[in-house]
């Protein structure tokens, strides 16, 4: 029995469009993956991670910069997840039926899309003015910021998913509260929190409004977190809008590196998560 | 390493070292950090509405329908770069939505199944790539690709067209509004389509068993029996891409323009709320600069609170159809 | 396992804090100094900067984030110094406690992006260059254009205005250069750090409008000199209040410099542009220096002044290299007096 001709073509439609929609998104990927390595590659050299940053018209590397990027983004991570984890934790433990775990929750997703231009204008008046300088701290804190709900959201989702009968147990073995969760439900939602910590730091790796009013940028090496830190989203930011063609393809390869760390990053939690499920 | 593992009788015999103390302490520090979460948001709230306070109190109303940003006369309005957010962000929707969709029917149904992981993990690769690279693309590759050719065709053949000629016309600068829109909507298709893909691989088997048993294509499957179970939840992911459309910072400040200039065209530059705010913050120097771009963090928040009100609601109505209780 | 993956990067945290502890205290000579503002003086700053640190100097940590960004930041105490291009009056100065001198003198240049057009070829007057900014001339073939330009061939195209987007002294000086020559701007936008432009897109810092100039056709900007010549932008000459057709170059900018009165400027509060003059050039501008008077960390504003006075005496030569205009000798020993009397 022949399907009618214009249910067929509507299929055929369907059919065509979902491919080329998918062929759409993953020539948009190639695009800006192969740019940005065929624009940094003149600069994708060993100098890129020995060199500090150059005055305009000279040639020079991006390490002070990695450097105080990976040192905030230690220091965000240091603060945001313990108490990622334990918001979390509340969400899904103790505080599972109340109101205040209904609250925090839709609160924890506002704050989880809010534009991070918003964290770093909040961190500047709290930190910046109060202190009288910019400094690295002031930038760890508004990555913190943004980190912050990732971990909460993921750390929530992944307790829930444990069924209670793991609870029970513990309980019936006469474990306090604390340390069923600890050692029972801790350890067996490792996996899934780890992957939401790795996609926070890949979220924050790459961000640059809140730096800009927090850390502002260094042209120098600083080894103190308690003044302006060079860091690598803002100096790809000012280089990449300045008119000297070897900054330009610093800026390309300095994105080309965060780009690879990012991606790398998620492939990670990919990885992480498919062990993570299998029992 | 091995002194932490949950040995039944070694921690049956001790239930008095780790008692009720313990336990209180845990429960007062989990809930100290909910509240802390709490008050972050609030704090983030109302330094944003306390900031924008000035500018409130001086132009009312009007500072969110003035369209003058005059640095030099003190009056701003907050027009132009709400205009310029919610075009750029319409735009991204507009082909971020059928783009998510189509990805997804592909990924649940059309795909060869040793396929499904890879082509799933390179969509998502887009939401890995930073913002900044997005902006350093758009501005050095594909605005001058769209000055060169997309837009010089889009105003010549619709320049001058009775209704959408407006939308189309201006000099062929590459930056501008729908440059801008096509750069987010990129950036926002993985969003919505990992949550359509989901979603669509949860549609219980025997409901699409059942219209194949009665004959349906699979556009039919798509249009009558997915779409409309998991509508909820698409809907809800349209909105979280929507909200990452609104607050976008540094890929927009790149190929927007950042114009204060409201523009019937698309092809024109303009401005957005958070390029605003980017770019003007260092160097405010009065007071009441100063407020009216807080004042206009601060609207960006609220618009971003409401859309993702409007979310919540929508994926709160899919889980109590699919039966989960909270 | 997992511990082991959390203590060493919390390990190599701890080092990392610590280790400002430990700087401070074993390298106490060098200090960092943070000074932000103006985008037209950045590439001569941050070459005197790097130049000055490999001589066994401070670190002087300049950043460019706008005229505008310098005064507020310096005001607010979050850096040690600022520059601005819009030299503050003095009573202004006087409610902040701030010194301010000058440390260089640059042109501010129309460039152009006209397929087919070389550097120098373009001649605009002031009161064209504003009817531009305004949106009045909208093509590149407009007779006006076109009656200055004879013999050059202009495109019938749409000029693509470029002007900044964030505040700027480099916006100042080209503003109040426009008020100076065409009274419709005047009443107009007037002039400002930032100003209700009638048209055109907006390019972050000096760098932005180079960086738009360069990237969208039959589009023009205005930008510091350097600038032009680092990235060999097709520059336009300007008329001046002489009458004569001038190109930017050093020589130009020195023949404006000379005839600006230095010794009655209080606190060097003073504007150059549209210099009389045969050879001068119609938009020159200085950069400005602004310092606490009373600075809360003495330390660091000593540092601060020893790099300037380094660079008064001794960067001039790098100045010139860069394609600004070194600051006349009487000027220098001007400002050292300033200094000596005004910041303790």
């Amino acid at each position: 029995m022949a399907i009618p001709a214009r249910r067929r073509v509507a299929d055929v439609a369907a059919f065509a469009f979902a491919t080329t929609a998918t062929v759409f998104g993953l020539v948009w990927l190639a695009w800006i993956l192969w740019t940005t390595l065929r624009q940094g590659a003149a600069a994708l050299t060993p100098s890129l991670f020995s060199q500090m940053t150059p005055p305009p018209g000279a040639t020079g590397g991006l390490i002070n910069a990695f450097y105080g990027s990976a040192v905030m983004i230690l220091l965000g991570l240091v603060i945001g997840t313990p108490i990622g984890v334990a918001a979390g934790t509340y969400l899904a433990e103790h505080g599972r039926y109340t109101r205040l775990a209904a609250i925090v929750s839709f609160v924890n997703d506002i704050l989880l899309s809010a534009p991070s231009i918003v964290v770093g204008l909040f961190v500047y008046e709290l930190v910046v003015r109060t202190a009288g300088h910019f400094s690295g701290y002031a930038g760890a804190l508004s990555l913190a910021m943004i980190l912050l709900p990732i971990v909460v959201r993921t750390t929530e989702e992944s307790l829930r998913l444990i069924p209670d009968q793991m609870r029970e147990a513990g309980f019936a073995l006469g474990l306090p509260r604390w340390r069923v969760t600890r050692q029972i439900l801790y350890k067996a939602a490792l996996s899934a929190i780890l992957t939401g910590i790795l996609l926070g730091v890949a979220r924050i790796a790459g961000e640059t409004a809140p730096l800009l009013f927090t850390a502002l940028n260094n042209q120098f090496w600083s080894s103190s977190l308690n003044g302006p830190l060079a860091n690598v989203p803002v100096v790809i930011f000012q280089y990449a809008m300045s008119p000297y063609d070897e900054w330009h393809t610093l800026a390309w390869a300095g994105a080309f590196v965060l780009t690879a760390f990012v991606l790398i990053l998620n492939i990670l939690v990919r990885l992480l998560a498919r062990k993570g499920n299998q029992p | 390493m091995n002194a932490t593992a949950a040995d039944p009788a070694e921690l049956a015999s001790s239930p008095r070292k780790s008692g009720a103390g313990a336990d209180r302490a845990f429960q007062l520090i989990t809930a100290g950090a909910a509240w802390l979460v709490l008050l972050l948001l609030g704090g983030v709230a109302v330094s944003m509405a306390w900031g924008g306070r000035l500018a409130f109190k001086t132009f009312g109303w009007h500072f969110v329908t003035g369209k003058d940003w005059d640095v030099v006369g003190g009056k701003f309005g907050a027009f132009v770069p709400i205009y310029g957010t919610l075009v750029t962000s319409a735009i991204a929707l507009m082909i971020a939505v059928p783009v998510s969709i189509g990805i997804a029917l592909f990924l649940t149904d059309i795909a060869p199944r040793w396929t499904r992981g890879p082509i799933a993990i390179a969509i998502e690769l887009l939401a890995a790539i930073p913002s900044i690279i997005y902006g350093m693309w758009g501005l050095f590759v594909f605005a001058p690709f769209m000055a060169a050719h997309v837009e010089p065709w889009l105003s010549g053949h619709f320049g001058n067209k009775p209704l959408i000629g407006p939308l189309f016309s201006g000099p062929p600068i590459g930056i501008g509004m729908l440059t801008a829109g096509i750069v987010l909507g990129i950036m926002v298709i993985p969003f919505i389509s990992s949550v359509a893909r989901e979603v669509f691989s949860a549609v219980p088997a025997p409901l699409k068993e059942s219209a194949v048993a009665l004959g349906s294509t699979r556009w039919e499957i798509l249009s009558r029996v997915t779409l409309p179970y998991t509508r909820s939840a698409v809907i809800g992911a349209i909105f979280l891409g929507l909200g990452r459309a609104l607050g976008e910072t540094m890929a927009v400040t790149f190929v927007l323009g950042n114009a204060h200039d409201l523009s019937a065209s698309l092809l024109m530059p303009s401005n957005s709320i958070a390029a605003a705010i980017a770019n003007e913050f260092t160097e405010a120097d009065t007071d009441l600069y100063r407020s009216s771009l807080i004042a206009l963090g601060f609207l960006l928040f609220v618009v971003t609170f409401v859309v993702l009100t409007i979310a919540k609601l929508m994926l709160l109505r899919l889980n109590r159809q699919l039966g989960r209780t909270h | 396992m997992t511990r082991m993956i959390i203590a060493l990067p919390l390990a190599a945290l701890l080092a990392a804090c610590n280790n400002q502890g430990g700087n401070q205290a074993s390298t106490s000579s060098v200090t960092q100094v943070t000074g932000a503002g103006s985008t037209f003086v950045y590439p001569v700053l941050s070459a005197w900067a790097a130049d000055y640190k490999s001589r066994g100097g401070a670190d002087i940590n300049y950043q460019s984030i706008g005229s505008g960004g310098g005064i507020s930041q310096v005001k607010a105490g979050t850096v040690d110094f600022g520059a601005t291009d819009q030299p503050l009056a003095s009573d202004e100065l006087a409610k902040s406690n701030l010194a301010q001198f000058p440390i260089v003198i640059g042109g501010i240049v129309a460039v152009v992006n006209i397929p087919g057009l070389e550097a120098g070829k373009l001649r605009l007057t002031g009161p064209v260059l504003a009817d531009i900014y305004a949106g009045k001339i909208k093509t590149w073939n407009d007779p006006v254009i076109a009656k200055l330009n004879p013999g050059a061939s202009l495109p019938g195209a749409d000029i693509a205005v470029v002007h900044r987007s964030d505040g700027s002294g480099t916006t100042f000086n080209f503003t109040h250069y426009l008020s100076q020559v065409s009274p419709t701007w005047k009443g107009g936008p007037g002039e400002g750090k930032t100003v209700n432009w009638p048209t055109g897109v907006g390019g972050k810092g000096n760098e932005g409008v180079a960086g738009y100039v360069k990237q969208i056709p039959n589009s023009i900007g205005y930008v510091e000199y350097a600038y032009v010549i680092q990235n060999k932008m097709t520059y336009a000459q300007l008329q001046n209040s002489a009458g004569a057709f001038v190109s930017p170059s050093a020589d130009s900018f020195s023949a404006a410099a000379e005839s600006a009165d230095w010794k009655n400027a209080k606190d060097f509060n003073l504007v150059m542009t549209d210099a009389p003059g045969q050879s001068a050039y119609p938009i020159t501008a200085t950069t400005f220096v602004l310092m606490p008077k009373q600075p809360k960390d003495k330390a660091k504003s000593d540092a601060a002044l020893a790099f300037f006075r380094n660079a008064l005496e001794k960067g001039q030569d790098q100045a010139k290299k860069l394609d600004y205009v070194p600051l006349p000798a009487p000027l220098v020993q001007q400002i050292e007096a300033y200094i000596a009397a005004n910041v303790k």
